[in-house]
């Protein structure tokens, strides 16, 4: 971690979005996680596409569980308030913040620790509810504050950084997700920016649960030879199926892409994401045929990155239950409150 | 024979799952509504079908609800399996009503009790051709006897039918049928009426009768709750059934056809907690319904609530202990649990309602509690209380009332700040000022942690920081013994009192006036809250002995209050049930006088003038 604070003064040609914002206004305190940790990757990557989708920078909730990857939202988005919560249970404090108030953008911040052991859990559960937000899970395969355990998405046959194998088959949230129903399922690395940006733009756009399992090395426990999740594992067995690249509903289309078919995806605010397809077999719009590919891949050692599933027609929770679209904190004793008189027929009913 | 009127105990032994609890409900329902006060209760398995339930109904004028020892006066044993211990438990002189379709085993006959014999199976034979149906009328017809029998206005009864099944009709013509099949046999071929009667009074005023559990619902639904999250388990599940209900009529906006509530039946307590402490940070009011295992499951999420000083209302309906089987009983065993849940120095509000109409109120006033104080407000009910209808003052509401939201900064207020600090004790009350997500664009964001954090929310690992903290915690908690609702005292100037609470209330005027027969004359004190009021303290320190009423092993309301107040323990005496029934007078009654008795303490005999 470094100990310089950041300057308050920011370089008078900054970049400024359609808010009159700089990239600086979305960033958090200074980060106190190691040097080179995959999770500042993220964190700036969530600052850079919220800067470029000029989204206000004080109207998001951070929620997060226990553990390195938790304790980034104060690394990100600092105008907007942030709940470091209880170890495994993220997805139920988002959950409630996104009952309380579903206008504001959700961003639940897990590691594989919190969603893939103590969260398994509530991980699934918030995956069938289809809560209207944002989870990332800053992925290393090791629990880091407490010194290079295992976690259950290291690889079976992975070693320690003491050179002891993983023994037990691991738990891939990828293909949980598919299979529990997640609308918008990706999966990038933190040392692929170009990637990971338009997909945290993608998936804070999306209706619905969008699902990002970040491949994100920790330097200090599980960055060694014999490691599945090293950077130089990570980076010699990618596979990119597809590259998302966010459009915004006025913006030309003037990028330049490489060759490979793409595809459009209409989003519910006017937007559209554009898939480009690496591999043109490729279909994100087929669950089942996702989950085939990437269980595939994996059991031959390779990492398939990029948007994995994306549901068009996506629901959210709100919709399913039917509620108010006002905020449910904004209403008061004139929305909420039948009065006395309406306790009149219901006493009479008791009697 | 002298006839006793308004006075005793009848019980139902029946089959779960056969149909019985309609029935029974019809019976207690029109006594209440011929103007006589009576409690329910409902003894009952963990199962849905086949094991044995009890119903039991007290009749009394004057107004004694709570349960009575001794057997009861009139059984009504539809249940083989428990027939021997249905027919012990007969009072001498009391009835025994059975099916005699089948001869009674001479083992079972007692010649102290008078027996009833009507032979439900081979009347209903005829009557109706579907075995299922046959079932299910067999208990109206017990309930169309024991019309005739005991007096009961017919009329009373026919009125609940046609109402029960208004819309369906065709069920009511069988239904009243089956009643008329029971009263035409007691009257034709039973000697005339029991010593037991029932006559209209005309006792209950407006009273309603009504389980506690619906009431919490009401009242959080009054009180402005729009986010419930709860897992399924007795005896609270009803809380979140009710509070359903009423939302979806209530609560749905009448042009969107939306709701403007949102219930979610989450996988387990600590994803229930979860949800309620994310709502309640992001400015929703909410609260979960549980018990005792629940409470357990939710302990780290409550310290953490504790510390990062988050609104969150928690209903435990309490039960006798974990696991299945006696948890369909009640308890009142939860207190130390709660009071002390989680890790770190914790310490959580509790009340303790004794009637519905106090579940109503409360359910309202927890949620303004939470939020004043912003820290879990956990409500104690029991089974007693919650799951059985029990009569109770109707529900009220001011419509002047506003809900106080707490202190909550908006964006104009915090244009006003010219640092905001989330736990800066500005008004010397221990509260600090919060501020909803998303209210300003620069300012009051702040990040909520457990500990850890200065007054302004930023993070630091400093031990003079966390002290002044926690210090501030402890004014916040002196804070609210000042706004809990206040012990309910009766105090004449007694040397000796009792104290008590929740449905403890229910035996204690009988409890004290056979006390008073016998020459002990006792002060009271009803706690409705914890932190401890200064009225609770002056009580116990105005008083030389003082009873403390328990329904559970441990005694964990003195227990509370030797730690809480620093009482010399020796002044508390325990009078402490846990058998899983509700505590009865007699018990209270028993306990107190046997200590007069040891310790030779005086007894005064009242004088009449």
């Amino acid at each position: 971690m470094t100990f310089v604070a950041k300057p308050k003064v920011h370089h008078p040609r900054l970049p400024l979005n359609e808010l009159g914002l700089t990239r600086r206004d979305y960033e958090g305190s200074v980060s106190t996680l190691c040097a080179g940790c995959g999770h500042d990757s993220v964190s700036a990557a969530i600052v850079q596409a919220c800067a470029e989708l000029s989204l206000p920078p004080h109207r998001f909730s951070k929620i997060s569980g226990i553990g390195c990857s938790s304790k980034t939202p104060s690394y990100f988005l600092n105008r907007s308030h942030g709940f470091n919560s209880v170890h495994g249970r993220m997805p139920s404090v988002a959950t409630g913040a996104n009952m309380a108030n579903q206008d504001l953008y959700c961003i639940g911040v897990s590691g594989d620790g919190d969603s893939a052991s103590i969260g398994l859990g509530q991980f699934a559960h918030i995956v069938r509810r289809r809560i209207n937000m944002l989870y990332i899970v800053d992925n290393n395969g090791t629990y880091g504050l407490t010194k290079g355990q295992f976690s259950a998405t290291n690889d079976k046959g992975s070693t320690s950084k003491k050179g002891k194998p993983n023994l037990y088959e691991s738990i891939d949230l990828v293909g949980l997700a598919l299979q529990l129903g997640a609308s918008f399922v990706a999966r990038s690395f933190s040392g692929d920016k170009k990637q990971l940006v338009p997909l945290i733009k993608a998936g804070l756009m999306h209706k619905g649960f969008a699902f990002i399992d970040v491949i994100s090395p920790c330097v200090a426990f599980n960055n060694h030879q014999g490691s599945t999740k090293s950077y130089d594992y990570v980076r010699g067995h990618i596979e990119s199926v597809t590259m998302a690249d966010f459009i915004a509903p006025q913006q030309e289309i003037t990028a330049d892409y490489e060759p490979g078919s793409t595809e459009d995806v209409a989003m519910p605010d006017g937007s559209r994401m554009r898939l480009r397809k690496l591999d043109d077999s490729y279909d994100p719009r087929d669950r089942f045929a996702a989950l085939a590919h990437v269980l595939e891949r994996q059991a031959a050692g390779e990492v398939v990155t990029g948007l994995l599933y994306v549901d068009p027609d996506s629901t959210d929770c709100h919709e399913i239950m039917n509620t108010i679209q006002k905020p449910l904190n904004t209403l008061v004793e004139n929305d909420l409150c039948p009065g006395n008189g309406a306790l009149d027929r219901i006493n009479a009913s008791y009697r | 024979m002298s006839t006793v009127y308004n006075d005793f105990v009848i019980r139902f032994a029946n089959v779960n799952g056969s149909g019985s609890a309609s029935a029974n409900g019809m019976f207690a329902k029109a006594l209440f509504r011929m103007g006589i006060p009576v409690a329910t209760r409902n003894i009952f398995p963990s199962n849905i079908q086949g094991l044995p339930t009890w119903f039991e109904v007290r009749v009394n004028e004057r107004g004694y609800l709570g349960r009575r020892e001794g057997g009861v006066d009139v059984m009504v044993a539809m249940n083989a399996e428990t027939y021997a211990e249905d027919v012990a438990s007969v009072t001498p002189g009391g009835y025994l009503f059975y099916d005699n379709s089948k001869p009674l085993a001479p083992s079972l006959r007692r010649s102290d009790i008078h027996e009833i014999g009507i032979p439900f199976s081979n009347l209903l034979l005829t009557e109706y051709t579907d075995i299922k149906q046959r079932g299910l009328f067999k208990n109206i017809t017990y309930l169309g006897a024991l019309a005739e029998l005991l007096n009961i206005e017919f009329e009373v009864i026919t009125g609940m039918v046609s109402a029960q099944y208004k819309g369906k009709d065709a069920l009511i013509r069988p239904n009243i049928n089956a009643l008329e099949i029971g009263r035409n046999y007691a009257r034709d071929y039973l000697g005339g009426p029991l010593k037991f009667q029932v006559r209209r009074v005309d006792l209950n005023g407006d009273k309603i009768m009504v389980d506690g559990n619906t009431a919490a619902a009401l009242g959080s639904l009054y009180g402005g709750a729009t986010v419930c999250a709860w897992y399924p388990i007795t005896p609270s599940t009803s809380v979140a059934e009710a509070f359903e209900r009423y939302a979806g009529q209530m609560r749905v906006d009448k042009e969107t056809g939306q709701n403007k509530f949102a219930i979610i039946q989450s996988e387990d307590e600590l994803a229930a907690i979860g949800i309620v402490i994310g709502a309640g940070w992001n400015g929703a009011r909410s609260f979960t319904a549980t018990s005792g295992p629940g409470i357990s499951l939710m302990s780290e999420f409550l310290g953490l609530a504790y510390f990062a000083e988050i609104p969150a209302v928690i209903w435990d309906i309490q039960r006798a202990g974990p696991s299945t089987g006696m948890p369909t009983r009640t308890q009142q065993a939860d207190l130390i649990g709660s009071a002390y849940a989680s890790h770190g120095d914790t310490r959580h509000v509790l009340l303790f309602p004794s009637t519905p109409r106090e579940c109503f109120d409360f359910g309202a006033d927890a949620l303004d509690l939470a939020d004043r104080l912003q820290t879990p407000i956990l409500v104690m009910s029991d089974l007693e209380l919650g799951m059985n209808d029990n009569m109770s003052e109707p529900f009220a509401w001011d419509d002047s009332r506003m809900y106080d939201r707490g202190k909550v900064l908006d964006a104009e207020a915090l244009e006003g700040v010219n640092r905001f600090g989330r736990y800066l004790d500005v008004d010397g009350d221990g509260i600090g000022y919060r501020t909803y997500p998303g209210t300003h664009p620069s300012k009051g964001a702040f990040f909520t942690r457990g500990t850890s954090r200065d007054e302004f929310a930023a993070y630091t690992e400093s031990p003079d920081a966390y002290v002044r903290n926690m210090d501030r915690l402890v004014k916040k908690w002196e804070t609210a013994a000042t706004l809990v609702p206040k012990a309910e005292i009766h105090d004449r100037g007694q040397k000796a009192g009792i104290i008590y609470y929740g449905t403890s209330a229910l035996p204690m005027q009988e409890a004290l006036d056979l006390l008073g027969a016998e020459g002990i004359h006792l002060d009271q004190m009803r706690i409705r809250a914890f932190p401890f009021g200064a009225e609770v303290r002056s009580f116990i320190e105005s008083h030389d002995v003082l009873f403390v009423v328990d329904q559970n092993r441990d005694g964990q309301m003195r227990q509370l209050l030797v730690n809480e107040l620093g009482v010399d323990p020796a002044r508390l005496v325990s009078i402490r049930y846990y058998g899983g029934l509700s505590i009865s007078a007699d018990h209270i009654q028993g306990k107190v006088s046997e200590h007069y008795t040891t310790r030779k303490l005086a007894r005064l005999t009242e004088v009449k003038s």
